[in-house]
């Protein structure tokens, strides 16, 4: 089917893997999915597999780490060959979700329509039927007390995972998330764990209105018990996904609403990513940029504009917005002395902000130059499409701020 | 086994004729346990019982001398501690918001006696008696209004978090209202894991004003879950009555499609006659509400004197007609299971269970610097927090 790419640019932005990690392993077979068997990985973001975690080692170098769909590769096999599935970023996080429901009775789903209509992005099509009613819950418009529901069932060993229609509608249930979802595992001394996971898209979409369009990561950040990841291709997302759903504390997942259909090839092995790690997309050697969620696409749009330029720029994803993973951030930042953070949060008081002030705080022996920080505006999202485009960080700008920095 | 017959001139003061048997029911008692639980005592509760869309249960109750007795040794153990608590927080030994539950010890009692340890009971920050009465000990109680280490939440609760997971009570909130959905949440773990168990939410009449405890409502009322929902009406949300917040001050009725029971909350008895039938309904039926009619000799907390809303002959007012404490003594003589100085020994005995508790508690040590950051997040799979070198995070403070 045609690969259909909201609006970041394209097969462009992801056809430039020439320049993406190059450590690529071919399965020599494909497996389907029921196939497989119990064992599964635990992949670093740089390929490298920790030792042990896998009880059947030999697998290890057979396995695609960066599975990005690559033109320059698609000439050499024919489809038929080549390994993995390609799917939709909702249907990898809906490929982990089962997974990870088929595999441990306590996995439950809570939200509005996840049951019989599926999902409003469809994340959640077909366990209703699967599963049943109780455990695909179908619940009324309800937040607050539906998220405080899932923690009151997580006291006692449910893995629930509560999905907000749109993250915006979780401020509804910021007490929930707050005090009791991060605090009970302390203020109990320990006698409970919650491990929920609370996902939902958020960002700005197209056009949506501005209540639609919010960008929450920075609410959530201070949230002492919380972990926070942002997913931004099918693989990361389902990795994520199950590495939440397993995670004993609670985790918020946050996915982006124009992301929903990435295609992308993945692996069809069963794997689990690390909640902690950033993702190196591209490495390189003038100047760092971290950046996560959508804005990725944007920088990668932009990286291809400075490579033609002579810049070399390395990308990271930092996927884990709590806590940050300072051991990758910290080596790239050692090796360009230059940082650019790109992102969709608001500039006051966002993750960059908290970014800028962590990479600060530890390497500011090793920068060059003062940390920029391109955030999307302190606005509410405005409706009309031009305003719009102005709020988030366009390609341009980073160009820009890129060319200032290295000067 | 004769009938008694209680001749209750009005509803407030009850007259309790003592009950003739064949057997003579005098007896040494030494430290107030009866092992008899033989004997039926049966009488009837203060009060009917008020129903909505429901039949109310019978008023007539029946227990044993052992029952009785028990009841009146875990209220009067739960009457000494809040006071003593009361006097730590005046020695300040104990900080921060202290809510005192003396008054209201029927609720916690009568509802242990009518359900198991299986079945879950959640409530806000009023929390101590219902600790104990989920096998808390008094150590770990005063531990933990010290900030002790040997306290039930490590000393990093304090007084509005108990929590005790064997015992089934999950707590101990601080924002009232917000423990309702919680509850419905372990009913809902319970309908999953159909165990046949029951959950008990319980909130105040000022948290029964919170819209999210109309969404649990609904919820539990669509998917029948299990959970009984209780409201502890005191009259007063801290400093405001109930007429002055609330437009219909009927809790019971406010769940409309729930069923309800309002039962004296003050009769231990009605209580866990109540606690028992509800628990009946909701296995079968769903939800159901609950509301006591209590009273909270002390103020909101210890930071309020209480006097400046009601007046003084109001609370002793209560406090003679309907305390929940004379009442069961007064069955306890009337039925001649002891005799009033036995229960007064009894009374020295607690105070002195309860001194010796502080006492070993005052000696449990402060928890260590190092307990700021342990159990923030849980160590496992995919968790550690790292700093820049990969160790995890530590803070060395001076």
């Amino acid at each position: 089917m045609a690969t259909i790419i909201q609006g970041i640019g394209a097969a462009a932005a992801l056809s430039s893997s020439n320049s993406f990690d190059s450590k690529r392993f071919h399965l020599p077979s494909r497996r389907s999915l029921s196939e497989r068997k119990g064992s599964f990985l635990v992949v670093r973001s740089d390929g490298r597999v920790i030792p042990g975690s896998n009880p059947r080692g030999r697998r290890t170098d057979q396995l695609i780490t960066n599975a990005v769909a690559a033109k320059a590769d698609a000439s050499a096999a024919s489809t038929a060959s080549k390994p993995g599935h390609e799917l939709l970023l909702f249907e990898a996080l809906r490929e982990g979700l089962e997974e990870e429901m088929e595999r441990d009775p306590r996995v439950c789903v809570m939200g509005e329509d996840v049951g019989h209509y599926g999902g409003s992005y469809k994340v959640t099509k077909g366990l209703a039927p699967k599963y049943g009613d109780l455990r695909v819950l179908d619940t009324p418009i309800a937040e607050n007390s539906f998220t405080g529901m899932a923690i009151g069932a997580a006291m006692t060993g449910l893995r629930p995972i509560i999905e907000g229609m749109n993250m915006g509608f979780l401020l509804l249930a910021f007490n929930q998330i707050s005090n009791n979802c991060g605090m009970l595992h302390y203020t109990s001394g320990g006698q409970f764990t919650i491990p929920v996971v609370i996902r939902g898209p958020g960002g700005v979409g197209r056009q949506l209105g501005a209540e639609h369009s919010q960008r929450l990561e920075s609410y959530f950040q201070s949230i002492p018990g919380i972990q926070m990841v942002a997913c931004s291709t099918p693989y990361n997302a389902k990795g994520l996904m199950k590495a939440a759903i397993r995670s004993e504390n609670p985790v918020i997942l946050f996915e982006h609403v124009l992301l929903y259909n990435l295609k992308e090839r993945i692996p069809d092995e069963e794997y689990v990513l690390s909640l902690e790690e950033a993702e190196m997309v591209r490495p390189g050697e003038h100047i760092t940029i971290l950046t996560y969620s959508r804005m990725r696409y944007h920088v990668m749009q932009a990286a291809k504009t400075l490579v033609n330029k002579g810049y070399d720029p390395e990308v990271i994803d930092i996927r884990s917005l709590k806590p940050f993973d300072l051991y990758t951030i910290g080596n790239s930042v050692k090796k360009t002395h230059r940082v650019l953070i790109v992102e969709e949060c608001m500039r006051t008081g966002g993750i960059g902000a908290s970014l800028t002030a962590a990479i600060s705080e530890n390497f500011h022996d090793y920068l060059d130059a003062p940390i920029v920080c391109l955030s999307s505006q302190d606005v509410p999202t405005p409706y009309a499409g031009t305003l719009e485009e102005w709020t988030v960080v366009q390609p341009a700008q980073i160009v820009a701020a890129v060319e200032q920095l290295c000067q | 086994m004769a009938l008694s017959r209680i001749a209750s001139s009005s509803s407030r003061s009850h007259l309790i004729k003592p009950l003739t048997t064949a057997l003579s029911l005098r007896r040494p008692i030494s430290s107030l346990s009866s092992t008899d639980d033989t004997t039926t005592l049966t009488f009837e509760t203060s009060v009917p019982f008020t129903s909505h869309r429901c039949d109310p249960p019978s008023r007539t109750v029946e227990t044993t001398p052992k029952e009785l007795l028990s009841f009146f040794r875990d209220m009067a153990l739960m009457r000494r501690m809040e006071i003593a608590a009361d006097s730590l927080y005046k020695a300040k030994l104990i900080r921060g918001f202290c809510h005192l539950y003396d008054g209201q010890e029927a609720v916690a009692v009568g509802m242990e006696a009518a359900i198991t340890k299986k079945d879950c009971i959640i409530t806000a920050y009023r929390d101590h008696c219902i600790f104990l009465g989920r096998g808390g000990t008094l150590l770990e109680a005063f531990a933990e209004l010290m900030g002790r280490k040997g306290g039930c939440s490590k000393g990093k609760g304090g007084s509005m978090h108990f929590y005790k997971k064997e015992g089934g009570f999950y707590g101990g909130h601080g924002i009232v209202g917000a423990q309702v959905p919680l509850g419905c949440g372990l009913a809902f773990a319970q309908k999953y894991s159909k165990d046949e168990n029951v959950t008990f939410a319980l909130y105040g009449d000022g948290a029964a004003n919170q819209g999210q405890l109309f969404e649990a409502l609904n919820m539990a009322a669509l998917w029948d879950l299990p959970a009984i929902f209780v409201c502890e009406n005191n009259h007063y949300g801290m400093g405001t009555a109930e007429w002055r917040a609330a437009k219909s001050p009927a809790y019971y009725k406010r769940g409309d499609y729930v069923p309800g029971l309002k039962v004296d909350g003050m009769d231990a008895f009605a209580v866990k006659q109540a606690c028992k039938f509800a628990k009946e309904h909701a296995l079968k039926n769903g939800p159901i509400i609950l509301e006591m009619d209590t009273y909270r000799y002390h103020g909101h907390s210890m930071s309020d004197p209480g006097s400046t809303y009601r007046s003084r002959d109001e609370i002793s007012g209560v406090r003679q007609e309907r305390d929940p404490v004379e009442r069961i003594r007064k069955l306890i003589l009337s039925h001649e299971l002891a005799t009033e100085k036995e229960l007064k020994d009894f009374e020295k005995e607690v105070r002195k269970e309860v001194d010796e508790a502080i006492a070993k508690a005052k000696e449990s040590p402060m928890p260590d610097p190092s307990e700021l950051f342990t159990n923030v997040y849980v160590k496992g799979f995919g968790v550690e927090a790292y700093g820049a070198d990969r160790k995890e995070v530590r803070a060395v403070l001076p």
